[in-house]
C-alpha cells in the first residue's frame, strides 16, 4: 500500500464496496481496468451545497482528534482570543472537503477506480480560521494528474470560501491511485 | 491557555512539543462519526483482513489531527497555524486490546522573522517508526 489512509467516498453506505481491497478481490474478474484520464487535469468541479459550521460540530471533531485547547470549546476563550466562536482543528476542513472529492470520485470521465484509490499527501493553507457559524462553500479544481511508476497520482485542491466569498482555507489531497498488481 | 511564543525566543532545532498519545478501536470509531469517514477498515477486524491489511488501521486524517494538537497546544491557539501538511508513509494498526501508540515530537525547523513565522516539524512514530512524512505546520507569531 502506498499510504494507509482510506479517502472517504461519500455516502456511508458505499464505504464497503469503496474499501481497496474489496475492490481489488472484484477488479481480479474484470478484464481491463480504464486508467484516470489525464485529461482531467485543470478540471474544476461546480461547488458544492454551503457547509455551515456547528458548534457541536466543532467541539465533536475537536475531541476526536484529541484537541484539548479551549479555544475550540469554549465560546468565551475563543471571543477572548479574538474570535467570532470556537475555532475549528486545523484538519476539520477535511469534513467539507470530503463532498467534492465524492464529486471527482463519482465522475466516471475521470477512471478513477476509487477501490484502488489511497490518501498520499493532505495540506491545509489557511487565510483566516474556520470558526463556528460559518457557511462555506467548496470547490475541487484537479492540479495535476501523473504516471509514476505505473500508479496515477491525482493533486485536487479544493478552495473553500466564506459566505461572502472571501477565502478561508484551501484543501488539497494528493490521491494515488494504484496500478495493476 | 499557553501564552503564545514569541518568535525571538526560538532557535532552530528547539523541540516544542513531545507528547504521546493511546489511540484504541474507541477513538477510530469517535474520529469516523466526527469526520464521517465510515470505512470499515478502520473499525472491522474481517474487512481489515479480506483486504489484506495487517490489522484495522487508523483514519490517516486522524493521525493527521492528533499530530497537529502537539503544535495547538504549544502555539496557545489554533489560528496560529496557517498552513499544516503530511505525507501518510505507514499505516498505524490499531489493535483491539491493546489499541496504539503514537508519540508526536515538534521541532523549530524555519524561522521567518520579517513574516513572522516559523516552520515547525512534526515526528509522528508508531513503536519507533514514522508514519507521517514531511509533516510541517506554519505557525504565525505576529
Amino acid at each position: 500500500m502506498t499510504g494507509p489512509s482510506e479517502v472517504n467516498k461519500g455516502e456511508p453506505g458505499g464505504a464497503a464496496r469503496a474499501s481497496p481491497g474489496l475492490s481489488r478481490a472484484s477488479s481480479v474478474r474484470r478484464m481491463k481496468r480504464v486508467p484516470v484520464n489525464p485529461a482531467i487535469q485543470g478540471r474544476s468541479y461546480p461547488p458544492v451545497d454551503a457547509y455551515l459550521v456547528g458548534r457541536e460540530k466543532v467541539r465533536e471533531f475537536a475531541r476526536a482528534v484529541f484537541a484539548t485547547n479551549p479555544i475550540h470549546f469554549e465560546v468565551e476563550a475563543a471571543r477572548a482570543a479574538g474570535h467570532a466562536d470556537v475555532v475549528a482543528p486545523p484538519t476539520f476542513p477535511v469534513v467539507v472537503q470530503e463532498a467534492t472529492l465524492a464529486q471527482l470520485l463519482g465522475d466516471e470521465d475521470a477512471g478513477i477506480d476509487f477501490g484502488r484509490v489511497v490518501h498520499g499527501d493532505q495540506r491545509f493553507e489557511y487565510s483566516r480560521p474556520v470558526v463556528a457559524g460559518d457557511e462555506l462553500t467548496a470547490h475541487l479544481t484537479v492540479t495535476s494528474v501523473k504516471s509514476l511508476g505505473g500508479n496515477s497520482m491525482i493533486t485536487a485542491s479544493t478552495v473553500i470560501d466564506d459566505a461572502t466569498g472571501e477565502h478561508v482555507v484551501t484543501a488539497t489531497s494528493t490521491l494515488v491511485v494504484r496500478g495493476e498488481d | 491557555m499557553a501564552a503564545t511564543p514569541a518568535l525571538d525566543s526560538l532557535t532552530v532545532g528547539d523541540e516544542v512539543a513531545s507528547v504521546r498519545h493511546l489511540v484504541t478501536r474507541d477513538s477510530l470509531v469517535r474520529y469516523a462519526g466526527a469526520s464521517g469517514d465510515f470505512n470499515p477498515i478502520h473499525y472491522r477486524d474481517d474487512v481489515a483482513e479480506f483486504v489484506g491489511l495487517p490489522g484495522v488501521l487508523a483514519h490517516g486524517m486522524l493521525t493527521m489531527g492528533i499530530a497537529s494538537q502537539a503544535v495547538v497546544d504549544w502555539v496557545g491557539d489554533p489560528a496560529r497555524v496557517v498552513d499544516y501538511q503530511v505525507r501518510f508513509t505507514r499505516p498505524v494498526v490499531v489493535d483491539r486490546q491493546d489499541g496504539a501508540t503514537l508519540d508526536v515530537t515538534a521541532k523549530v525547523a524555519v524561522i521567518e522573522a520579517d513574516a513572522g513565522r516559523a516552520r515547525i516539524d512534526i515526528v509522528a512514530s508508531v513503536d519507533g517508526k514514522t508514519v507521517l512524512g514531511k509533516a510541517q505546520a506554519w505557525v504565525s507569531l505576529i
